[in-house]
């Protein structure tokens, strides 16, 4: 791909508010359960009672016999398999023959009301043979333990293991050889919308229209054509308003499906709205993960090498567990120079419910064991940390050993931004007791380099249409998810056009209209989607530019575009057109336009050649850095952030102000992760199950946030851009554990940092000072 | 076969919606926030969770911040309900919302019709908060965009606007 970035000082300077966000401040936004659904029958789902067992009854006959129960569906109306990744569909929309968590879909059905489902579901006898459940990757890993699935010995979904460089020779080198082991919490992307769907089959056209509240349409459309065995032309999916995601939605979900099979099952419209508590059970999130991490380090700070073994408990089923376990090694690189590296991970599976993909998807907990070693290894060797992130810099343009590219990387002026923001070198070691700094850094990609259905087509198509009105309407198949990204588009379309940004309008996620494209996930939108944008743009421009040259009686390259005035370059007012003038000109004997813009990573960027090394490769990684302070109470273990800095290489702010909103909520999402979320199950209930009980972070205890904005213009990027969603969020955690550690000196292995973890380890600290005292006495 | 359920009573209920007197029949039981979206099809007002955790389905009742899902319609009668509809008047936002709107104090946006009512709540009785003043106003309302600086930015400059 050429390197041609679009230099206009103009976009810098933009704070573009939401093109949706007045319907969002006026309640007009429609989220699935606005959606007209007066016509529409109850779904309700039938949920396992237990964690592990063997279905030896359903029997559905008096629910069906109900007066209003319209549908009552099992897996026998699907005995399809669903799933994310192709070679890992290893669930039923409803459990067939077996439950692997409490909670697991079993049976659904539509009624007139919701009191009548609920009846429904009462009426239905289920007996399950219980099998032993395990909860944890231990219980599961044990060599006696029953297995998940029988193809999967060991209860593993996949072992990774990748060696790169001479791993011994780099630990032999190291003057400095340390190991830690940490643990990370499994979490939820808590959404503040329920999940919800609204289905509607019409028998007599045999069509499927669903509206759902899905990041990636695409896959929800080939997975409903697989469960209902309907010709994908015979569907239309439309995204409606989507309050949130986070990665919850980027797998098609079981309710989605059975919503569809309960509308073609009952001749007509479902609407199926899941509880908070039915949310938090869909799950699909960030697994608990033990990390066993060892690094190699020079005198001078220099990393000689790197030893990191992942385990992630994955819950019931398959869902994204491959491409997580795979990306907690592969982003190992492209931050830092290191030279060897081994890694060793394992996908555990487990009687709970299936993880998923979660914003930072598999980098974040390997990025906060990997900052927190750094910093402790650092304090031995009485570096600063900032002097040792400096001393593993990468020298970019470059292909890391697992074969990432690296185009443009600006993380030492990041790490010049939070230091001196901060106050770090005149602050650090002289705060008061009980507060303290700490920093650490993160990336992560603009968008994967290799979709998971690879079938050829271009990584993504923006169409542009202009008809006689003279209005721009940019067509994409991209889920704007709150993030803005429909924002982002019209914002490219405009600046390339060169045309006021009201004048383009945009259709985002109806598969009648829109083209097809992979979704909101990892963070591929603005990268991707953007490229494409301008490159539908640029042709449109052409198109016009040769408009305005036939009508002007010159040629195009004489034609120069000024706003929405095309003109002959040093021509008087006579040799001038308004846009419409323009426009109207164009539609001249062909009508209608519409123009197709595409872009396609090129292979050389599509990662190694390994088993496994496309997950992480991308065109270009955002690099994050940040300092967190912290106050820290002895007494009760309780911790206060009290503020955070935080700078970000995206490339270049396209929309600064949506940039801003998306580190500062990227970076808060890390705080909720480091600080208190955490889901808890006993014996595979969930514990955790309500908004109450997951504890999210309020804006009591949310910090001030400053943000800086550092841009290093991408070769490749769309004016130079790149992602600015998730890069920042996996520095928090090790920030803010490295706070503690210089407020009060405890290093902590576990987070969530909840006061009893903070207690814990300091009673242990004080019991191992005790014990040191006493044995000290006795010799 | 079964019996259906039974049918539900009903009562008259009369409140002023967004400034407008009306009479609905509904169940005793019956939530506001259902009333709101089901009978009167105001559907800005949003249900997060399973009842009183998230604070998106604040509504203002008397002028009072309310979470309509853990509160009852009948419990309205004879008072003033405002929910997010009734905020712009005569196709001009209201301060708030062409506060959050261009402040960014939303991104997915399901959070802020509860969120502007709460803030709302807040502006008519201190008129110029601080930000600690904001957090306890807003410390029900859960958002999971934005962490929250850009709402508190929002309603500063809101509390600011002299509209």
């Amino acid at each position: 791909m050429s390197a041609v970035p679009i230099v206009d000082a103009k976009l810098a300077q933009r704070r573009v508010p939401l093109i949706d966000g007045v319907d969002k401040v006026t309640g007009r936004a429609r989220y699935t359960v606005d959606l007209d659904h007066a016509d529409a029958l109850v779904g309700r789902i039938l949920r396992s009672p237990v964690s592990h067992g063997d279905i030896v009854r359903l029997d559905v006959s008096k629910a069906r016999a109900l007066e209003g129960v319209f549908a009552v569906i099992t897996s026998d109306d699907c005995p399809h398999t669903y799933g994310v990744l192709p070679v890992a569909m290893n669930e039923y929309p409803m459990a067939r023959g077996r439950v692997r968590y409490r909670g697991e879909p079993i049976a659904a059905v539509a009624a007139i009301d919701a009191d009548i489902a609920e009846q429904a579901l009462a009426l239905i006898e289920l007996e399950i043979e219980k099998l032993p459940a395990y909860y944890t990757s231990e219980e599961a890993r044990a060599p006696d333990a029953v297995l998940l699935h029988d193809n999967k010995p060991g209860n593993l979904e996949r072992e990774v293991h990748h060696e790169f460089g001479d791993w011994r020779e780099g630990f032999a080198q190291a003057d400095l050889v340390r190991e830690e082991k940490i643990s990370c919490a499994e979490i939820n992307h808590a959404q503040i919308e329920p999940h919800a769907c609204l289905a509607e089959y019409d028998p007599l056209t045999e069509r499927l229209l669903v509206q759902s509240v899905s990041q990636v349409t695409y896959y929800l459309h080939l997975m409903l054509s697989r469960c209902l065995a309907i010709d994908e032309s015979r569907i239309r999916i439309i995204k409606p308003f989507v309050g949130g995601g986070f990665g919850a939605r980027v797998e098609v979900l079981n309710f989605e499906i059975i919503t569809a099979l309960l509308a073609r099952a009952a001749a007509g419209k479902v609407l199926m709205q899941l509880t908070r508590e039915e949310t938090f059970l869909t799950h699909r999130a960030r697994p608990q993960t033990d990390i066993t991490l060892q690094l190699g380090m020079r005198r001078d700070g220099k990393i000689t090498a790197c030893a990191c073994q992942v385990v992630q408990r994955g819950g019931a089923y398959a869902g994204y567990g491959i491409v997580t376990i795979l990306y907690a090694g592969a982003l190992l690189q492209g931050i830092y120079d290191i030279p060897a590296i081994k890694y060793d991970g394992y996908r555990v599976y487990a009687n709970l419910p299936p993880c998923g993909a979660m914003r930072g998807h598999g980098a974040v907990n390997t990025r906060h064991a990997f900052e927190c070693l750094l910093d402790r290894m650092a304090r031995d060797l009485g570096l600063d940390p900032f002097a040792v992130r400096r001393a593993n810099l990468l020298k970019p343009p470059l292909l890391t050993l697992n074969g990432l590219t690296v185009n443009s990387y600006a993380l030492g002026e990041c790490l010049d931004k939070v230091e001196k923001a901060s106050s770090w070198n005149e602050r650090i070691g002289k705060l008061p007791p009980g507060k303290g700094l700490g920093m650490a850094c993160s990336h992560y990609v603009s968008g994967a380099a290799k979709p998971i259905h690879w079938t050829g087509e271009p990584h993504a198509v923006v169409n542009v249409r202009l008809d006689f009105d003279g209005g721009i309407t940019a067509l994409t198949g991209a889920a704007d998810i709150g993030q803005g990204s429909s924002t982002m588009v019209a914002i490219a379309v405009a600046e390339t056009l060169g045309i006021a940004l009201d004048r383009v309008r945009v259709v985002a996620a109806d598969s009648a209209v829109t083209p097809k494209d992979n979704g909101a996930y990892s963070s591929r939108i603005t990268f991707m989607v953007g490229n494409a944008a301008i490159d539908a743009a640029e042709k449109l421009k052409t198109i016009l530019t040769e408009a305005a040259a036939r009508k002007l009686e010159t040629k195009p390259t004489d034609i120069e575009a000024v706003g929405e005035v095309f003109r002959v370059r040093g021509g008087g007012e006579q040799s001038s057109l308004l846009f419409h003038e323009v426009a109207k000109a164009a539609l001249v004997d062909r009508g209608a336009i519409t123009v197709s813009g595409t872009f396609t990573t090129p292979v050389e960027a599509q990662g190694g050649k390994h088993k496994g090394g496309a997950v992480g490769a991308t065109m270009g990684f955002s690099y994050g850095a940040q300092v967190v302070e912290v106050s820290v109470e002895e007494s009760t273990g309780q911790v206060t952030v009290d503020k955070v800095w935080v700078a970000l290489d995206c490339g270049h702010a396209i929309n600064m102000l949506a940039v801003e909103g998306q580190i500062e909520g990227s970076v808060w999402m890390g705080m909720g992760q480091a600080m208190s979320e955490e889901t808890r199950y006993l014996e595979g209930l969930p514990a955790h199950a309500s908004l109450l009980e997951y504890r999210v972070p309020t804006i009591v205890e949310s910090p001030p946030i400053e943000v800086f904005v550092v841009e290093s213009h991408d070769p490749n990027g769309p004016f130079g851009a790149k992602e600015a969603s998730e890069g920042a969020l996996a520095g928090f955690a090790p920030a803010l554990v490295n706070a503690i550690a210089n407020a009060i000196g405890i290093d902590l292995d576990e987070i969530p940092v909840t006061p009893d973890r903070v207690m814990q380890t300091l009673i242990e600290r004080r019991r191992q000072a005790r014990l040191a005292q006493s044995l000290k006495a006795a010799s | 076969m079964n019996a259906p359920s039974q049918p539900t009573k009903k009562r008259l209920l009369r409140l002023k919606l967004n400034g407008r007197w009306r009479e609905d029949a509904v169940a005793e039981g019956e939530l506001l926030v259902d009333y709101l979206r089901d009978v009167a099809h105001l559907t800005g007002t949003k249900r997060g969770c399973d009842g009183g955790e998230c604070g998106a389905c604040t509504v203002l009742v008397d002028g009072e911040a309310v979470p309509s899902c853990i509160s009852l319609a009948v419990r309205c009668e004879g008072r003033s309900v405002e929910t997010i509809e009734g905020m712009a008047t005569q196709g001009r936002l209201d301060r708030l919302q062409r506060a959050f709107h261009e402040k960014l104090g939303t991104q997915c946006g399901f959070c802020t019709p509860g969120m502007i009512m709460a803030a709302e709540a807040l502006l008519r009785r201190n008129p110029s908060p601080s930000d600690n003043d904001i957090r306890a106003a807003l410390a029900g309302n859960l958002c999971r965009c934005t962490g929250y600086g850009k709402i508190i930015e929002s309603v500063k400059s809101a509390a600011e606007a002299t509209s």
